[in-house]
């Protein structure tokens, strides 16, 4: 199976490589070429760091409107999830537009609880209200890893939530674009798991 | 709800973990790679790497050992000790390091840490200070705290995070080593100061020690060596204790 990581402008991907190099039967290609991403079984978009440099680099590179016309199974990964939703507040940045809803910057006090928050949330949470495909063998309250300062609120299209001050979107779908804010390849069995479920779709 | 983390700390020189290591069946006791991969597995929800190597001709063994790590283990790492500039924190990130951790090259020169938060992004950035108190006041320490410096550490704490560190790994060298607890008051004082998490270390002795840092000094990690080296402490057995106390943990 020909998995494609783009490659662009956001971030260190070598923990994601390796997690890939110990699944069997990958060939796995880094590549921000538009037939090497076009061509692939399943595609991952890898993200760590700032959404509107990432954003410029994608366009630059014209890989929002190659990334928007994919057909095959399609993960986003923590920045990645957050650049497939409609807008960001960081920078106020225009987004890929493909799931509902919006993302916000944590308060650093919670709304709901009152209480300060630390942000970045960064550490391991429960994933909650688990649905679909992507979380089979995955128990309901599973724990992964997460770091990050901005969340995608609540939608029809959030998979799996998790909360800190407020639940947000762990997960999103829509058709063959999956999202996770968390970082599967630094989840432990649960992270892998989940990957190897998107590579089975 | 976010969950407390149990951090391992791996003291390395020359690509071998310094302290013995008491672990049962394992052959290979100064492994760094043997025994991160057994803390993964018995519930470690990182690791720390604190690389003590002089030489910098020797540094090019840790970046090795960085990626032979990455490719056994699926839980966040940091990797720390002797880091300068960005081009050391772009090899070791690029062997697969998640974070790495600064100190006196940050104290030296702390727009260091403006250049690897714009450069790679806050969430890999660790400061870690040694502090100890004098006439009253905790200042911080470098050189594995051996030098005193003029800085305070809450206002050293503060000029870090504004800088861009992402996160707080402090150590009470009052505390390091003697395994009568953690700094928790300091501690305390610290991260309810600090919108970023902090990683309290040195002191731990006992069980009960982890609980009161998380409760008393409200960290939201507690880092350790030689109780989980020589197995004092089991993970399992430290986690399933702290949930008895209904301190969130990773089970």
């Amino acid at each position: 199976m020909r998995v494609a990581v783009i490659k662009y402008n956001a971030g260190n991907i070598q923990s994601l490589l390796f997690t890939l190099a110990r699944i069997e039967g990958l060939e796995v290609l880094v590549s921000d070429r538009a037939e090497v991403i076009q061509g692939a079984d399943k595609v991952i978009f890898p993200g760590v760091g700032e959404a509107s440099s990432a954003m410029e680099s994608l366009r630059a590179a014209q890989l929002d409107r190659i990334i928007r016309d994919l057909r095959q199974p399609f993960l986003g990964i923590c920045l990645g999830m957050q650049l497939m939703s409609r807008k960001s507040e960081e920078n106020e940045t225009t987004c890929l537009d493909i799931f509902e809803g919006e993302v916000k910057k944590f308060e650093a006090v919670s709304a709901a609880e009152g209480l300060a928050l630390k942000v970045p949330h960064m550490g391991w949470n429960k994933l909650t209200n688990l649905r679909g495909d992507l979380f089979a063998k995955v128990a309901e309250g599973s724990f992964a890893y997460f770091v990050h300062s901005y969340y995608a609120a609540l939608t029809v299209d959030t998979i799996a939530t998790c909360s800190h001050g407020e639940a947000f979107s762990a997960a999103l779908q829509k058709g063959n674009y999956y999202g996770v804010q968390f970082h599967p390849e630094k989840s432990a069995e649960t992270g892998l798991q989940i990957l190897k479920n998107f590579l089975a779709l | 709800m976010l969950t407390k983390r149990i951090i391992p700390c791996l003291d390395i020189k020359d690509g071998q973990t310094v302290k013995g290591i008491n672990f049962v069946n394992l052959r290979q006791a100064g492994d760094p790679v043997a025994l991160a991969a057994r803390y993964a597995h018995e519930g470690a929800d990182e690791l720390v790497f604190l690389d003590i190597t002089a030489t910098v001709e020797k540094r090019k063994t840790l970046a090795e050992l960085v990626r032979r790590v990455a490719q056994q283990i699926n839980i966040p790492f940091t990797v720390g000790g002797g880091i300068g500039q960005v081009d050391d924190v772009r090899l070791l990130l690029q062997s697969g390091a998640d974070k790495v951790s600064i100190n006196s090259a940050a104290v030296r020169r702390p727009v260091l840490i403006d250049e690897l938060a714009r450069e790679f992004g806050s969430q890999c950035v660790v400061l870690a200070a040694d502090t100890n108190l004098v006439e009253g006041e905790w200042f911080v320490f470098t050189h594995g705290g051996r030098r005193a410096t003029h800085l305070k550490l809450k206002d050293w704490l503060r000029e870090a995070v504004d800088r861009g560190a992402g996160e707080i790994l402090l150590t009470s060298m009052a505390h390091d080593g003697t395994k009568q607890g953690f700094a928790n008051a300091l501690t305390a004082e610290v991260s309810e100061m600090l919108p970023v998490p902090l990683i309290a270390s040195g002191g731990a002795g006992t069980m009960a020690h982890f609980g009161e840092v998380f409760q008393e000094g409200k960290a939201d990690a507690a880092l350790a060596a030689s109780v989980f080296h020589f197995g004092e402490i089991p993970i399992p057995a430290l986690k399933k204790y702290l949930e008895t106390l209904e301190i969130p943990v990773r089970i």
